[in-house]
């Protein structure tokens, strides 16, 4: 047993918020990249397109995602990658994060009246264009929003990568409840912490809904 | 580099994850009648509720949607027993699931409460209809008809979620996988075929509440 003051404790409990904080913006920026992707490919191939990313979401939400990163951290070595528990954890959370964005994205862009598209079709705008200048800013009001809730889900996901060996908030922890016996106080801070990650953030999206709503 | 998949440990070890599954959606079971449970009642008194009642519903469920599950779980079965609660992992694993679906179901069934027009309770009360038999016969019907697709999810949630609760050794369908994988070395093959019997849980749980919603909630759409 190690006597350790609260001052330490919770100083040892921020350092590591920050691999939580780091791995949910990897998350988020890859999911992001992923999720524009594949809205891009849905829209400029709906019929093929709209299988596939059908698929990928049932799929990647239909699993829990503990076990996606059971099978990217068993799965890579057999392929030759060499994997660490962030690359295990980035990987997963990237592709978590990609099913979750591009449905809200999804949602967001078939919100946008079809005679926007059509109108922009007629001025002569080919589809990159067509997305870039006329669709994309307006579905992107729409989507701040729901984005921004998402970030909790995902900020807090991201405590199951201590499973696979990463040291973040939720695996800093268990190693210090584990050494100094008391549980009680060290998952009651390890929670605090994440709230006061998370609660800053459902608050902005619940704000920003209704921002949304009344400028209807 | 070749990798020769063998899906031999799967097979043979084929009542185990039948056990696990069982485990599994035990829980989900338990979890959900009294999740639901609770949540109506939540739901109620945080819409007619005295003001400290409001308060502490609307504090419990930020505390709970805004902190990880696995993180509740080990508060749970590693920090409760310091205040002399000492709970067996199986149980810890229920109220952890509980209190968990039960926060989100409370903002959920709210919602489904909130849509049910005004006049609904209006002309019941003209009736002269009791104050409960309003809520449970009038009210609460059409609020769990409105958000009943959001509930499904959230118990669809649950149960892929539970996954995390083999951490603290309750042998469900990933703790099978856990002690196949330990004994066999054949880690990805095991977790991809969990993976695949998770998905079909999923799949035939969202199509079982599907036929049970349409069977239930008939003629109100």
């Amino acid at each position: 047993m190690i006597t350790l003051t609260l001052f330490d404790i919770i100083s040892f409990l921020l350092r590591a918020a920050r691999w939580t904080l780091l791995l949910a913006g990897i998350a988020f920026a890859g999911g992001g990249i992923g999720a524009m992707l594949l809205l891009l490919f849905r829209y400029s191939w709906p019929r093929f397109g709209g299988w596939f990313v059908r698929l990928y979401v049932d799929l990647f939400q239909g699993i829990p995602l503990l076990l996606q990163l059971f099978l990217v951290f068993f799965g890579l070595p057999l392929i030759g990658v060499e994997v660490s528990p962030l690359l295990a954890a980035g990987t997963a959370l990237t592709l978590y994060a990609t099913a979750f964005l591009v449905e809200i994205w999804r949602g967001c862009v078939d919100s946008i009246p079809r005679g926007q598209w059509d109108a922009s079709a007629s001025l002569g705008l080919r589809f990159v264009m067509q997305m870039r200048l006329v669709i994309l800013p307006q579905a992107l009001r729409v989507a701040v929003p729901p984005t921004v809730g998402f970030l909790v889900q995902l900020v807090k996901s991201t405590a199951l990568a201590s499973i696979v060996g990463f040291d973040e908030l939720t695996r800093t922890g268990q190693i210090v409840a584990n050494a100094t016996f008391e549980p009680f106080t060290i998952y009651g801070l390890v929670a605090l912490i994440y709230f006061a990650m998370c609660y800053p953030l459902s608050a902005g999206a619940r704000r920003l809904e209704g921002r949304l709503s009344s400028s209807r | 580099m070749g990798y020769e998949f063998d899906f031999s440990a799967i097979i043979d070890n084929l009542g185990l994850l039948l056990h696990g599954a069982g485990v599994t959606l035990g829980l989900t079971a338990v979890a959900t009648a009294c999740g639901i449970a609770l949540s109506i009642g939540g739901a109620a008194a945080s819409r007619w509720g005295a003001g400290w009642a409001r308060r502490a519903i609307t504090a419990y469920v930020e505390l709970i949607r805004n902190t990880p599950f696995i993180v509740q779980l080990f508060f749970i079965f590693f920090g409760l027993p310091s205040l002399g609660l000492r709970l067996s992992a199986l149980q810890a694993s229920v109220l952890a699931m509980t209190v968990n679906l039960t926060a989100y179901c409370i903002e959920i069934v709210r919602a489904g409460i909130e849509a049910v027009p005004a006049g609904q309770r209006e002309a019941s009360l003209a009736l002269g209809l009791g104050p409960v038999f309003i809520f449970f016969k009038i009210v609460l019907p059409q609020a769990l008809a409105n958000v009943y697709p959001a509930l499904v999810s959230q118990i669809i949630i649950t149960m892929l979620e539970s996954a995390v609760v083999s951490q603290i050794a309750v042998t469900d369908l990933t703790h099978v996988a856990d002690f196949i994988q330990s004994r066999t070395y054949r880690a990805f093959e095991t977790y991809f075929a969990i993976t695949l019997i998770y998905l079909l849980m999923a799949i035939s749980l969202r199509w079982m509440f599907d036929r049970a919603g349409r069977r239930l909630f008939i003629g109100r759409h």
